[in-house]
């Protein structure tokens, strides 16, 4: 099953920017947008919520923190208590340098491979880029389905908002 | 919105008009073109450097490390002192990318990935040392904790150099992984040029299939910023680490709760000198005076005056707990600091670190790269010999008198400490040739900033307000370039 889709070419990020909106207003089937470089405010006007990614950090920072806590408390108290210099077993505050420590390792390394999961990037990916787009060109990608003039009015549309070419694809969808 | 950042009040970032394809040009054309004969010259003598230390390093391991100068009294010195040397100039990758980053500092977009890769190139540095130290490396694997055929012996998670282990070891891996997820947007942009090849094969498989969607770049900006902020308590926390290895010590002279903030801020202190250092070669080897702009290196000086002032207030504190504390143990370790045996070393590192930043004042020394060029490099000898200080005055001469002595390096030691420096000029060479070394995104994204809306009042009537940059491609001057421009796409 293959469906066409528009996709329109812009040279400048305030006219992406202008365009994503009024697409977006028009009720196109707005897929994405393609950029050489993060441009501010593309988020709000493609409708984007803003990430989750947040709450794995937190989650994979306590996992961090918990797990060295843990490792600490069992391996000088439990498992091989060591009597250094009259010290007590459970020196908390000498815990502390390899908890935080642990903390930002596992919420860094978490954060990143949930977004590289959730982004679909690994190696060995098949995907292409857009020609150009990593370049220094912006890309609108626009499914405009089934109705009647769909394509012209989104076509008509994108080349009002300044775009520099247009292109129909045939995508596995 | 993103064109808030143009204002006429403003200095461009980029000071010469560019467009995005001619930027994304210049930055790959050094790993494009063959190596010029000054980048051969450069990287012969590097790789020369790092033989000579790799042989040297190979006879002290064969032979054990009686071949330092070490004795009874001074257990520690060249090692300890390259290694909170090395780490110290790695700060400033992190500080620049990091810290500047969540404090919205948009000149470090051309020159965070060379420091971030400074970054990762002093820490592999750094950790030679504690390796070598260590006399018996392939050892190494015992500072970590790990159930082992030993009994249940574990690693003492009360001392302060096994904190080091996680300190460093983490610190080295987040920078990796902060300039690794940076780089993947360069990455698919040197691979969408590449013709199909090896190259493009291995550049395929590093940017894990990169589009630029505007989904894929929202959660890659939460990520960034995530990074930042994961990264910024982290390199303060590093060297407050290394701090520690002397301050839970009873020895005179190391035994002070300023440590941990007089250490951060003497590495970013001399990471800020190395980062100008590299910085200024960089951008007239590779003609990237208009992105490594004199604004970047002023505003870097600026970061200098500052740490380098903290590093005085530092040293003025020190001597005066010292007579104030009334420890007869401390005044005499001040003392002999500055006016013992290796006086002349205190005083080297005085007029580095607390005189020569004061030079930075001048605007007329400040703008120079000549200048800042060689105070850079007068500051990192400073800070090099702010650790010999702290490491071999204290120890040389502690509670007991019969057992003072003195210290000096041996060839090995000497040997050893250029032989890193080969490696790290061989790693930075090596990446100027193999990566883009400026953040390609990032300054694309920077390119308008403070350009004024040029006016057009010949533009079609519109009933939408004119957008800034608005002028047709042509009535932009971009002068051209003398690396032919990519048109075969027709786009």
């Amino acid at each position: 099953m293959s469906a066409p889709v528009l996709i329109g070419y812009f040279d400048s990020e305030e006219r992406v920017l202008e365009a994503t909106r009024a697409v977006r207003e028009a009720g196109h089937d707005l897929r994405d947008v393609y950029t050489p470089y993060a441009v501010h405010g593309l988020d709000a006007a493609m409708g984007l919520k803003p990430s989750r990614l947040t709450w794995v950090t937190f989650v994979a920072g306590a996992l961090g923190c918990t797990l060295a806590m843990s490792l600490q408390l069992y391996t000088s108290v439990v498992s091989w208590p060591l009597n250094v210099g009259g010290k007590p077993f459970n020196s908390f505050p000498a815990f502390i340098p390899v908890t935080f420590e642990l903390t930002v390792l596992f919420a860094a390394l978490g954060t990143v491979a949930a977004f590289l999961a959730r982004a679909k990037l690994f190696p060995g990916n098949k995907r292409q880029a857009l020609p150009r787009v990593t370049d220094d060109r912006f890309a609108i990608v626009i499914a405009p389905g089934q109705k009647p003039n769909a394509l012209e009015s989104a076509e008509a549309l994108l080349r009002d908002h300044g775009a520099v070419a247009t292109d129909l694809r045939e995508v596995a969808s | 919105m993103s064109n808030q950042h143009l204002s006429p009040l403003r200095v461009p970032l980029v000071s010469e008009p560019r467009s995005m394809g001619q930027l994304t040009e210049e930055i790959c054309a050094p790993m494009e073109r063959a190596p010029t004969w000054k980048w051969w010259v450069a990287f012969g003598i590097a790789v020369a450097v790092l033989a000579t230390g790799a042989g040297i390093v190979a006879y002290q391991v064969g032979t054990g490390i009686g071949v330092w100068g070490l004795n009874k009294t001074i257990g520690w010195a060249f090692d300890i002192t390259n290694f909170v040397f090395w780490v110290g100039i790695g700060h400033a990758g992190t500080l620049i990318s990091a810290i500047l980053f969540l404090f919205r500092q948009k000149w470090r977009t051309s020159i965070n990935r060379a420091a971030e890769a400074m970054t990762l190139f002093a820490v592999m540095c750094a950790a030679l040392f504690p390796l070598i130290h260590m006399g018996r490396p392939w050892l190494a694997f015992w500072v970590l904790p790990y159930p082992n055929t030993r009994g249940s012996l574990w690693v003492n998670f009360r001392s302060p150099l096994l904190w080091d282990v996680f300190a460093i070891s983490t610190y080295f891996t987040v920078s990796a992984v902060f300039w690794y997820v940076g780089l993947i947007p360069d990455l698919a942009t040197v691979r969408d040029r590449l013709k199909a090849g090896f190259r493009k094969a291995v550049f395929k498989v590093m940017s894990l299939g990169w589009t630029g969607s505007n989904r894929t770049w929202s959660r890659y900006e939460t990520v960034y910023l995530l990074l930042a902020g994961l990264a910024t308590p982290l390199v303060l926390s590093v060297h407050t680490i290394v701090s520690m290895d002397f301050a839970t010590s009873v020895i005179p002279g190391w035994h002070t709760t300023i440590f941990p903030p007089y250490f951060v801020a003497g590495a970013v202190f001399s990471g800020f000198a190395m980062v100008l250092t590299l910085m200024i070669i960089t951008r007239v080897v590779l003609g990237y005076e208009h992105l490594i702009t004199l604004r970047h290196l002023e505003n870097m000086t600026k970061v200098i005056i500052v740490t380098g002032g903290l590093v005085s207030l530092a040293y003025a504190t020190e001597f005066f707990i010292a007579w104030y504390s009334g420890n007869p143990y401390e005044r005499f370790a001040f003392m002999n600091r500055a006016f013992g045996p290796y006086a002349w070393a205190y005083w080297t590192m005085v007029t580095c670190n607390v005189v020569s930043p004061h030079l930075f004042w001048f605007k007329k020394i400040r703008t120079s790269p000549a200048a800042i060029f060689v105070l850079s490099l007068v500051i990192n000898v400073g800070m090099w010999f702010e650790r010999f200080v702290i490491i071999v005055t204290s120890l040389h001469r502690d509670y007991l008198p019969s057992s003072w002595s003195m210290y000096t390096p041996t060839m090995v030691e000497v040997g050893t400490f250029i032989g890193t420096f080969g490696l790290f000029f061989t790693l930075f060479l090596l990446f100027v040739r193999v990566l883009p070394i400026i953040s390609i995104g990032e300054v694309k994204s920077v390119l308008g900033f403070a350009r004024s809306t040029p006016a057009h009042p010949e533009a079609p009537p519109s009933t939408r307000p004119a957008p800034v940059l608005d002028a047709p491609e042509a009535a932009r001057s971009h002068p051209p370039l003398a690396i032919a421009t990519r048109k075969d796409v027709p786009v």
